[in-house]
């Protein structure tokens, strides 16, 4: 026995754990300097980590977005309405990325509970991006992408409702996945819009992204809307090339506006894919151009419905009033601008008399938008298109202008809308800052979308 | 006319949506779990054990089962709620279209069932615990609730009463609920409205809420039908609005008026997939359904040619009628199972406090006392004597009858001397009954019994008595 304890692991021989140690405080050194990002909203403490040596992440540090639910540290939601709430238990992705040897590197910043595309709705403060500190990261799972675009951890999780992974991946020039809706358990992810969050994963390659993606996959009892479907090795998929793929190009994804450098940049990853021996067709998805409003009526109708119970009374920071009305009143103010427009307009189109023009209108809308996606998928196996109309914009630019803002999920929100999975990859660089092109897949086919990433990625690595 | 909402507690082991133990009484919020909590992030799964005890109770009412039903979330905002909203079934419920027949004041009356839906419950406030502040239990949180809404085919006050009864006693019979009125197992909402014999308008409706006993839906929906008439009397019309019950104080207060009702803002809960019920498990439910209590009271009274009220006693529990058809099986007499059952096993019970399937003695036990009844082994009397014994102790009711010297004495030379010494003490009495005053038999027949210690056979007295003194 007493032999047995002498034996070294080769976690200890690596000394990961001093390696871990150093990095935190190196992350920490960083983001408490006058260069801070704010990508981070709370950072590990060394104390906290558990002695995981073996799975397939032992030792590897994950950056988790703060409206997953952790026991080690506060989960806020980017909003003061949580500031300090610590969860007394933990999400079901948090929970299997630990028991696959993860440790928590600490929780990002995030649009307040992920209601933004650009990380400056936190109620701590925006994040910058790492390419260039002028501009916004994305969002809403900003902290997340700017933390692996920054290489303070190879791999986080996000959540992405209308793309809020895969919009952030593409402006800090890394890789982002949404998965099928139901592919992820939402146990332990604070809701925004239930019917469309997903947890993701952010990556510096595709290979980190769908390794983390396939550790936190799969059925779990604790949501009815988690699928029972067995999970395929999404890193094995990395590499398995476009050989024979039909990839569709849907025409409405390349409006006439788009920036002439944006659209080159899609035309040449285009090219490579089908270098890599892929066979491209345009296809149409028409009822693309109702995806907005379709979206921001069902995801603020579920919100306001999801934030009801920060009312001050077991949530929420109260703030003491005479009588329950105004006590409601007051603890309701900590909520950001955008959180409370949100809540307002999702209180508005459920109320009686206007439910059926409004929520009863998009629903049926949704279900066209998925049937579009159907109806490709019977003559494509992937859908390329732009991830963001733009590369990352100027912080501030678009802060007092909701509807531009919402215009750069043009491109995400169907794949929330239609449940399917989508993964954004980098394609380069507009005036020195990163592109990204998402590729959609049919239900519960990540396998083809990271494929197709992969192969992207592996024809820009030969450039190299 | 006056339709009613009746909320019902499934009597599941564990909560609707998560598996916190649902109970009642225990320490505040000691049977809860983030789900019930409403924590952010967490998530209701539905126990399929409170959806069997739904199609129970809709299958019972004749309902037609929606195979597939939809969740949908009703908002408001109210301390006891902790999410925010509640999550329950609006447009697509469980079930719709059945009725309840029941022997109301003016014969039998059938009240139509409009929609039988499950929902969870809210926590409790509790007012009485910390100085100066509510406090919160949520034990009750997300608990199972059935709500069945009626059509307003009711019209008196006493007949709603009479109909929750019948109600109560059909969830029982197929044992969705334990229906115990003081652990708010049954709450009851009543609109109602008023018309003008004749003219066909209808008045507007006012809702009563917070009731919680049947005689209180009687007493408070009295004193609204007379308030309306009083108003449409004096030219006003009766305002919209929701009235809450005052049980001490036996009055209705104004809870909040149409202006400002509640706009509950519903939509389907993303949450839960569509609630989905096969014909496989709508056939298993209805074949496992017992004979309710109307059936089981006519068969009662048909097949057994029981008294209808022996048959209405019988039946108010189904427990009851099984124990009595159990005793009807070992070959007991059916009236005089009847008179056990209602007679001397419900005082047992009630003073036991236990029903008729918990209660230790069991209907072989009261059929063998009844056969030594009927052979003259012990008397009647003491038979309920040996029930309390065999109930207290256990045993066996022969031994328990050696063992006390329960034993009727029915030896002719034992109970001659018994006669005679009887004679001999009343002289007076005896004379009275010679002069023709027959009454004053049953005196000496108890004389008899005194001096037996209780142990003479009354009827073998009785004869030997008479024929002693006609021989003199």
């Amino acid at each position: 026995m007493s032999l047995r304890n002498e034996v070294l692991s080769s976690y200890e021989i690596l000394d990961v754990r001093g390696s871990v140690v150093r990095s935190l405080d190196h992350i920490k050194e960083l983001e408490g300097g006058q260069e801070s990002l704010n990508a981070f909203l709370a950072i590990a403490d060394p104390e906290d980590l558990e002695p995981y040596d073996r799975g397939p992440l032992a030792g590897v540090m994950v950056a988790l977005k703060d409206n997953i639910c952790t026991k080690v540290l506060p989960t806020t939601c980017g909003s003061s309405m949580l500031k300090g709430y610590r969860s007394p238990y933990e999400a079901t992705a948090v929970k299997r990325l630990r028991r696959a040897g993860g440790l928590i590197a600490g929780k990002t910043n995030l649009d307040e509970f992920g209601m933004g595309s650009s990380t400056e709705n936190s109620a701590f403060g925006p994040t910058l991006n790492p390419v260039d500190r002028s501009l916004v990261p994305g969002g809403s799972s900003g902290g997340s992408a700017a933390a692996v675009a920054a290489g303070y951890v190879r791999m986080a999780l996000g959540s992405d409702t209308g793309g809020s992974v895969r919009q952030p991946a593409a402006f800090c020039g890394v890789v982002g996945i949404k998965p099928t809706y139901g592919r992820v358990s939402r146990y332990g992810l604070i809701a925004f819009a239930s019917s469309l969050d997903q947890i993701g994963t952010i990556g510096a390659t595709v290979r980190e992204a769908s390794l983390l993606l396939e550790i936190v996959s799969g059925h779990d009892a604790r949501d009815s809307t988690s699928v029972q479907k067995p999970v395929p090795s999404f890193k094995d998929a990395v590499a398995q090339g476009v050989k024979g793929m039909v990839i569709g190009i849907p025409t409405e994804y390349f409006p006439e506006q788009l920036d002439p450098p944006v659209r080159a940049l899609l035309d040449e990853a285009c090219e490579r894919l089908i270098d890599a021996g892929a066979e491209v067709r345009p296809v149409s998805l028409p009822h693309t151009e109702f995806a907005i409003p379709c979206y921001y009526v069902l995801a603020t109708a579920e919100a306001s419905s999801n934030l009801a119970r920060y009312d001050g009374v077991r949530f929420g920071v109260r703030v003491p009033a005479e009588g329950l009305e105004r006590m409601y009143e007051g603890t309701r103010g900590n909520f950001g601008a955008e959180v409370k427009r949100r809540v307002m307009l999702g209180t508005y189109v459920l109320s009686s008399g206007y439910y059926d023009a409004y929520y009863g209108t998009a629903q049926r809308t949704r279900a066209s938008i998925a049937h579009d996606f159907k109806t490709a998928f019977n003559e494509v196996d992937v859908l390329f298109t732009p991830t963001s109309p733009t590369p990352a914009f100027p912080l501030g630019e678009r802060v007092l202008d909701p509807v531009a803002m919402y215009l750069s999920d043009v491109f995400t929100v169907t794949a929330n809308l239609a449940g399917i999975p989508g993964i954004s990859v980098p394609i380069g660089a507009v005036g020195g800052l990163p592109l990204g092109a998402q590729l959609l897949g049919p239900w519960w086919g990540e396998n083809h979308i990271i494929a197709a990433a992969g192969a992207l990625e592996a024809s820009y690595e030969e450039d190299i | 006319m006056i339709g009613l909402e009746v909320h019902v507690r499934l009597k599941t082991e564990h909560k609707l949506f998560c598996n916190d133990r649902a109970v009642f009484g225990s320490e505040p919020n000691t049977s809860i779990c983030p789900v019930c909590m409403g924590l952010p992030g967490a998530l209701p799964v539905l126990n399929p054990e409170a959806v069997n005890l739904a199609l129970r109770t809709a299958l019972a009412f004749g309902c037609t089962i929606h195979f597939e039903s939809i969740w949908a979330r009703k908002s408001y905002f109210y301390p006891d709620l902790p999410k925010g909203y509640q999550i329950t079934q609006f447009e697509h419920p469980l079930a719709t279209k059945g009725s309840v027949m029941f022997s109301g004041s003016e014969g039998d009356t059938s009240v139509s069932i409009r929609r039988v839906h499950m929902e969870e419950d809210a926590g409790k406030l509790l007012h009485d615990r910390v100085p100066r502040a509510s406090a919160i239990d949520l034990n009750r949180a997300g608990t199972a609730l059935v709500e069945i809404v009626t059509e307003p085919d009711l019209r008196i006050p006493a007949d709603v009463r009479l109909f929750l009864g019948e109600l109560k006693q059909i969830l029982e019979y197929v044992g969705a609920s334990n229906c115990n009125m003081e652990e708010g197992d049954l709450r009851v909402d009543a609109n109602i409205s008023l018309r003008r014999s004749g003219s066909l308008p209808l008045g507007n409706k006012t809702e009563i809420k917070n009731v919680n006993s049947f005689s209180g839906v009687e007493r408070a929906l009295s004193l609204e039908i007379s308030r309306q008439i009083a108003t449409l009397d004096s030219g006003n019309t009766v305002g919209q609005q929701t009235l809450l019950w005052d049980d001490h104080r036996e009055e209705l207060r104004e809870m909040r008026s149409k202006e400002e009702s509640h706009d509950y803002r519903y939509f389907p809960e993303p949450d839960l997939s569509p609630l989905e019920v096969t014909h496989e498990q709508v056939a298993a439910v209805t074949e496992s359904l017992p004979e309710l209590p109307r059936e089981r009271c006519s068969r009662f009274k048909n097949v057994y040619e029981l008294k209808d009220y022996d048959a209405e006693v019988l039946t108010q529990s189904a427990a009851n009628a099984d124990y009595f058809e159990e005793l009807v099986g070992i070959e007991i007499d059916p009236k005089v199972a009847a008179k056990w059952v209602t007679g001397p096993l419900q005082a047992l019970m009630n003073e036991r406090r236990e029903d008729a399937r918990t209660v230790p003695v069991r209907p072989a036990e009261i059929a063998a006392l009844i056969g030594l009844i009927e052979r003259g082994v012990v008397s009647e009397s003491a038979a309920k004597s040996v029930l309390v014994i065999l109930a207290q102790e256990g045993g066996n009711p022969s031994d328990i009858i050696e063992e006390r010297g329960l034993r009727q004495e029915r030896d002719i030379g034992q109970l001659t001397s018994w006669v005679t010494e009887a004679l001999a003490k009343h002289s007076e009495e005896v004379a009275r009954y010679r002069g023709g005053e027959s009454r004053i038999l049953g005196y000496l027949v108890g004389q008899v019994m005194n001096s037996s210690g209780g142990a003479a056979d009354p009827r073998l007295a009785r004869d030997l008595l008479i024929k002693q003194l006609s021989n003199e």
